[in-house]
């Protein structure tokens, strides 16, 4: 907490007197001003303020972290941020999806095959796997996450604007989803 | 003739100048994109971060902007971030299933193998005798299949 002596990192950079009740003390500690500096030069630090006054205090510390990790997501990339990193782990779960829809045919088959009975009416392996290919491929990125969380719902059907233009797959995300 | 003006400069009711920097992203036809952006990042921080980039990525970093603010008013406490973890979340799980289903599979492929290398034994029989053996040495594996 701020006393007289040591202000908060926030108040240190905006050079103003650390309060006793100030709202940034608890999170932006003074041995870390780079924290602070990364989420004022992002959001501002008015913003920052009114974003937590307006949260119950046992949320405003899962706040601060989101806001640092977004702000140093827009400094790493400063046109897409956050935004880059959500593409880039859309696709990955995408091509995961794909691959288990495959594995999956595949034992299917290999199930089949050990019971004899069963396997005069097995279609070709090479059809089920075609089918299974086609059904995901055919299946947009938006679609699939029509079946996953509301939220991820709501992103998708905003996010289609840009998502066409996001070829830069290379260039944007990698060093932040380690 | 008068221009309309953008979106930004009618939220912050001033002149809309010919090189506005805002113009060409918010639109006077989208005020709420300004609005929400300006909620989160504040006015003058959206053109300082524009201003730091090419102008021919401009449209394409408010979009962006506007998806993080637009997640964060509808989520306060994790934004966009939580739809980060989420994400995480279900690439570990794929990844645990294909794992579980690549190792039935190599287990399969196994059994077929070793019921080949014994040409002369009853298929059915020497089936689940391998079968028990294979539960036998390998329990945590079988019991995925149960």
């Amino acid at each position: 907490m701020g006393s007289g002596n040591s202000p908060c990192a926030s108040c240190k950079l905006l050079r103003r007197r650390c309060a006793k009740d100030c709202i940034f003390a608890p999170y932006f500690p003074s041995d870390d001003p780079q924290k602070f500096a990364i989420v004022h030069k992002v959001f501002g630090a008015s913003n920052v303020s009114k974003m937590l006054q307006e949260l119950p205090i046992h949320q405003r510390a899962d706040a601060v972290s989101s806001l640092v990790y977004e702000a140093n997501a827009r400094v790493r990339d400063p046109v897409y941020g956050c935004v880059g990193a959500i593409s880039y782990l859309q696709n990955q779960v995408s091509e995961l999806q794909m691959q288990l829809a495959v594995a999956q045919a595949e034992i299917l088959c290999i199930q089949m095959q050990h019971e004899p009975s069963v396997a005069a009416a097995i279609p070709n392996p090479q059809q089920i796997m075609e089918f299974q290919e086609q059904n995901n491929n055919n299946n947009e990125l938006t679609h699939h996450h029509h079946h996953h969380h509301q939220y991820l719902n709501f992103a998708a059907s905003s996010s289609n604007v840009i998502h066409d233009s996001l070829s830069r797959e290379t260039l944007f995300g990698h060093d932040m989803v380690s | 003739m008068i221009s309309e003006r953008c979106a930004a400069c009618k939220n912050q009711r001033r002149k809309c100048p010919s090189d506005c920097i805002f113009s060409p992203c918010f639109p006077a036809n989208d005020p709420q994109k300004f609005a929400c952006v300006h909620k989160i990042y504040g006015g003058s921080n959206v053109g300082k971060m524009l201003q730091g980039i090419p102008t021919y990525l401009r449209e394409q970093a408010a979009n962006a902007l506007y998806l993080e603010a637009k997640w964060r008013i509808h989520d306060p406490v994790y934004g966009c971030v939580g739809i980060i973890s989420s994400l995480y979340e279900q690439i570990q799980n794929a990844e645990i299933e294909l794992a579980k289903i690549q190792t039935q599979i190599t287990f399969y492929k196994l059994q077929t193998q070793r019921i080949e290398a014994e040409p002369n034994s009853e298929v059915l029989q020497a089936q689940s005798s391998n079968m028990e053996q294979f539960e036998w040495d390998n329990p945590t594996i079988a019991s995925w299949f149960n």
